[in-house]
């Protein structure tokens, strides 16, 4: 860390996570992302006179999920409440939201640190909200374009504890956060496209103080790397103001990932009296323990508990079962190839060395591979039943990854297969044998090593298909006799 | 005619669904243009439907409401009719969509034959505010209507309807029907749906019939009445057939006299009309009890609150960008917000836009808003203990008769002061009607207030329908 080491930091976390219902938060319109402007609202969307909201059960299950997997207390009793301000993309002029009594409070999630350690932190509330248009700004000259589609999409806000001391902390509480999201199915988590959004809370004090210092808002952060540098910047600013006898100023910035700096948001747009008051149009959401319960019956494992699962019952290292289960499609690759009989060790390694290992330098995804479970499972079963060497597999591992074949049918087409037949193999020995005398002799002088010499000459007659345990026991059985 | 005499002779077939509204709609053009009741007629529309009711009465298919020629108060959406909430800012807005109420009226075979007037957003107890100019009571063209549903109480006074919907969130239906010596009915919050009703004060709003008797209210509410899932504060519950309840005797039942609505300055001939109505309920065998309702004197203040915080959320969807009025040639969207605003939304709404704004700002939130709400469960509190005593509660709707167009205009606390009795009734969600029980020296028509339980409509116009029964009040009309 470059900051100076007479301070720490205190972070916390607001995460905006748009939530994958099929309709929007109080309409019956689509929330699919990208269609043209303003063909996804209907009259509640563009706030006309006397529609009124209707609360999405699905976002409420979602929300629920969300709630247990970060093992929150879900409120029985929560309600809505109205943010007022005027914007051109807030078509009511008021954002409902949670206020008061959040949906969800007091969770947590526990995060691994660069060293290893793990450390708890805190989830203060999640609370349930409506999304904005967005106002376009290109295209004719002193006039703007207002895009309600978005208006009505989902969020939940998560709002974590100021529990966060370094901006390595801050990237892997989002990324597990982001992980368990994904795994409930509940949200895209894609920073880039806006569907996971986050703001950060960023104050230094000197170590072993434990008054918080002033802390700034960060805001613009559109992707975990531009968080973790943004937190970075602001502290070393912080510091900087400080030690040159200047005290901070409590305000929003915005970060500019072109320069890698940030600058405070004129006054204007932030100074809002919102004037919060529980929305008169819903009533309050009231949640049975029944519902909860129902809810918790259908939740998927989550990644700590699949981590566990693999080290426990499939004898992972600690170091595979987190990569392995880093993201929930990773972890359903894993368990897919294991599932067509390949031993999940083996399974691991050629996951997280192999696979990664191809994607990462393509810059791919892993449900960008073209290289299915199946089919990498199917792999694994070749070597394990001694069809092919490791060596030949990862040839033909190169051309699944090109070609998204199966392995088979490349071992087939590529004349791959490890050749077991003894009589097969006991012929071209005996080539081998006739061909190179002074070996022969060699060995049977006590120069046992030369085998390995044998042993290759029968390789190369085979192209590598021969079974290498084989060729090395006939050979011996053949030298000896 | 009543709106139940009208219903028989269409089943009947000795009128028809047109020649009824086309006496009706002949009827508005003549006297509209003195009372200014609607803001929109629709005559095409109202005649179509009425050649469709006609086909139902003659197939079969008939309600009880099929033919029925009504207005409706200008702050329903009706799809692609005009609806302007009595405003310039809507003054051009054709929604895309149906209210609920005008929704099921239409269901039912209802004639809907215009919109009627109404003060400025509902804010108003005159009807001066409307943006299209105030209405007159037709029982003296120099007095105010009451409001806000001032156009249809005046319309249906003057006989320009067989029925109309109005809205109450403060006694927007109960004053302006004891103004106009009309029965009008406000049902419990959440028993009418409020979806495509232009919001005024969303946890005060309710819809309701005003109409010439109890028994022609009972058949209108059990139209709109009903859980509506575009409402999610609309009530789940059953609507009782309304009109079956009618009673024509009261014995056994309890009504209370809240000490707090007889204060000693109460206009002389209002309390001797009360008296009077009192010694009818004995007759018909109701027992009369006194009771407390010792908040009520918050009721106004906590009112005064609540109401202008609600709207001046609820009206900040009027900026000109999407629908409604937009000023010339704004020069950037501060200028567009501001004068669109400034521009098409009269006083009184300006008002309380201000007030509740100010009162949900940063610093005065718990001062004003939250201590209002704390006040307004004391308020429900009061009714429920009165209600484990008595099944009714009976007050003045009103502290005087209709007074002169002008008179309060320009003071807005003379003029709140209007709603004394009726606004505690909605602080608490109960259902209350307001039905004529005499006259004063003028001949101006005095009402009297009763409220029920939450969801007890059927009680409530049981009891106004004994009464009724009873008395000669509301058959009494103004001169044509
Ligand atoms: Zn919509």
């Amino acid at each position: 860390m470059s900051h100076d080491p007479l301070y720490e930091m205190v972070i916390g976390l607001e995460v905006h996570a748009q939530m994958r219902t099929r309709s929007k938060i109080f309409c019956g319109c689509s929330t699919t992302f990208g269609a043209e402007a303003n063909t996804q609202i209907c009259p509640v969307c563009a706030a006309f006179p006397g529609v009124l909201p209707v609360l999405n059960t699905e976002l409420v299950q979602m929300a629920i999920k969300t709630g247990l997997a970060i093992h929150g207390k879900i409120r029985e009793k929560s309600e809505f409440s109205r943010k007022n301000y005027f914007y051109p993309d807030l078509p009511a002029g008021y954002q409902i939201s949670q206020f008061e009594l959040p949906i969800i409070e007091q969770g947590e999630l526990t995060i691994e640190r660069d060293d290893g350690s793990h450390k708890r932190i805190g989830i203060t509330r999640i609370h349930m909200e409506v999304d904005a248009g967005k106002s376009l700004h290109e295209g004719i000259q002193g006039a703007s374009w207002i895009d309600l589609n978005r208006t009505g999409t989902p969020l939940l806000e998560i709002v974590s504890e100021p529990d966060l001391s370094t901006p390595q902390e801050a990237g892997a509480y989002l990324k597990k956060l982001r992980a368990i999201l994904r795994y409930l199915q509940v949200c895209d988590g894609n920073m880039e496209e806006g569907s996971l959004r986050c703001d950060a809370n960023v104050s230094v004090r000197r170590h072993g103080h434990t008054k918080l210092g002033t802390r700034t808002e960060l805001k613009n952060l559109n992707s975990i790397r531009n968080v973790m540098r943004a937190i970075e910047y602001e502290a070393n600013r912080q510091i900087d103001v400080l030690e040159s006898g200047g005290s901070i100023v409590q305000e929003t910035r915005l970060w500019d990932a072109n320069v890698n700096t940030s600058r405070p948001m004129r006054n204007k747009e932030e100074a809002h009296d919102y004037r919060y008051f529980p929305e008169p149009d819903l009533p309050p959401l009231v949640i049975t323990q029944q519902r909860i319960d129902a809810v918790a019956q259908h939740l998927p494992e989550l990644p700590d508990a699949k981590g566990q699962r693999f080290i426990r019952e499939l004898g992972l290292s600690e170091y595979d079962a987190g990569v392995l289960t880093a993201t929930r499609e990773m972890a359903m690759f894993f368990e897919a190839s294991v599932q067509q009989g390949a031993h999940p060790k083996t399974a691991a390694n050629w996951i997280s060395v192999e696979l990664l290992g191809r994607l990462n330098r393509e810059n791919l995804e892993i449900e960008q591979s073209k290289v299915s479970p199946n089919h990498l499972g199917r792999l694994i079963t070749l070597i394990q039943n001694n069809e092919i060497s490791g060596k030949i597999a990862k040839q033909v591992f190169d051309i699944m990854f090109e070609t998204g074949a199966n392995p088979e049918t490349i071992v087939q087409e590529h004349g791959l297969k490890q050749v077991s037949d003894t009589g097969a193999i006991e012929s071209i020995i005996a080539q081998v044998l006739a061909d190179n005398p002074q070996q022969v002799q060699q060995y049977r002088e006590g120069k046992t090593k030369v085998i390995g010499f044998l042993v290759g000459q029968v390789m190369k007659a085979t192209q590598g298909k021969a079974n290498p345990t084989a060729v090395n026991a006939i050979l011996q059985d053949k030298l000896t006799g | 005619m009543t709106l139940v005499q009208a219903a028989s002779l269409l089943r009947t077939r000795q009128i028809s669904a047109q020649e009824l509204t086309t006496a009706f709609l002949e009827r508005i053009q003549r006297l509209n243009p003195i009372l200014n009741a609607f803001i929109t007629v629709d005559h095409d529309g109202a005649m179509q439907a009425a050649k469709e009711a006609d086909v139902r009465l003659n197939n079969g298919t008939a309600t009880p409401m099929t033919g029925i020629p009504i207005g409706v108060k200008d702050l329903f959406c009706t799809e692609n009719l005009t609806t302007t909430c009595g405003s310039k800012m809507l003054a051009q807005f054709r929604p895309p969509y149906e209210s609920t109420v005008t929704r099921k009226l239409k269901e039912a075979g209802a004639v809907i034959l215009g919109k009627t007037n109404m003060d400025e957003f509902a804010m108003g107890s005159s009807n001066e505010t409307s943006f299209f100019g105030p209405v007159k009571n037709p029982w003296d063209i120099s007095r105010i209507p009451g409001g806000s549903s001032g156009g249809s109480a005046a319309a249906l006074a003057a006989q320009l309807a067989l029925a109309t919907i109005g809205s109450d969130t403060g006694g927007s239906i109960r004053q302006p029907a004891a103004l106009t010596g009309i029965t009008g009915l406000k049902p419990t919050y959440g028993r009418v749906s409020r979806s495509g009703m232009i919001a005024f004060a969303s946890s005060l709003d309710q819809a309701g019939p005003m109409a010439w008797s109890a028994a022609d209210a009972a058949m209108v509410l059990h139209t709109i009445a009903g859980y509506d899932p575009l409402d999610s504060t609309s009530i789940q519950a059953d609507v009782p057939d309304y009109v079956n309840a009618l009673a024509t005797r009261m014995d056994g039942i309890r009504i209370g006299i809240p000490t707090e609505y007889r204060p000693d300055n109460l206009n002389a001939e209002i309390q001797k009309a009360l008296t009077e109505a009192e010694q009818t309920f004995r007759d018909l065998g109701a027992s009369l009890v006194p009771i407390s309702l010792p908040h009520t004197r918050y009721a106004i203040p906590t009112y005064y609150i609540i109401a202008p915080a609600e709207a001046s959320s609820n009206l900040a969807r009027y900026d000109g960008i999407r629908f409604g009025y937009r000023c010339d040639d704004p020069k950037d969207l501060k200028d567009m917000y501001t004068r669109s605003r400034n521009e098409g939304f009269g006083a009184e709404v300006k008002r309380r836009i201000m007030l509740g704004t100010y009162v949900l700002s940063s610093g005065y939130y718990d001062a004003y808003y939250r201590k209002a709400q704390k006040v307004r469960r004391l308020i429900a509190h009061d009714f429920h203990q009165a209600f484990q005593h008595v099944d009714l509660i009976l007050t003045p709707t009103t502290p005087t008769t209709a007074f002169p167009l002008g008179d309060k205009i320009d003071d807005p606390i003379a003029m709140y002061l209007s709603d004394l009795f009726t606004i505690s009734v909605n602080l608490a969600g109960l259902p209350a009607m307001s039905i004529p029980c005499g006259a004063d020296q003028l001949g101006l028509p005095i009402g009297m207030q009763m409220i029920a339980p939450i969801l007890k409509e059927d009680k409530l116009l049981s009891a106004a329908h004994a009464f009724q029964t009873a008395t000669p009040w509301h058959q009494r009309k103004p001169e044509p």
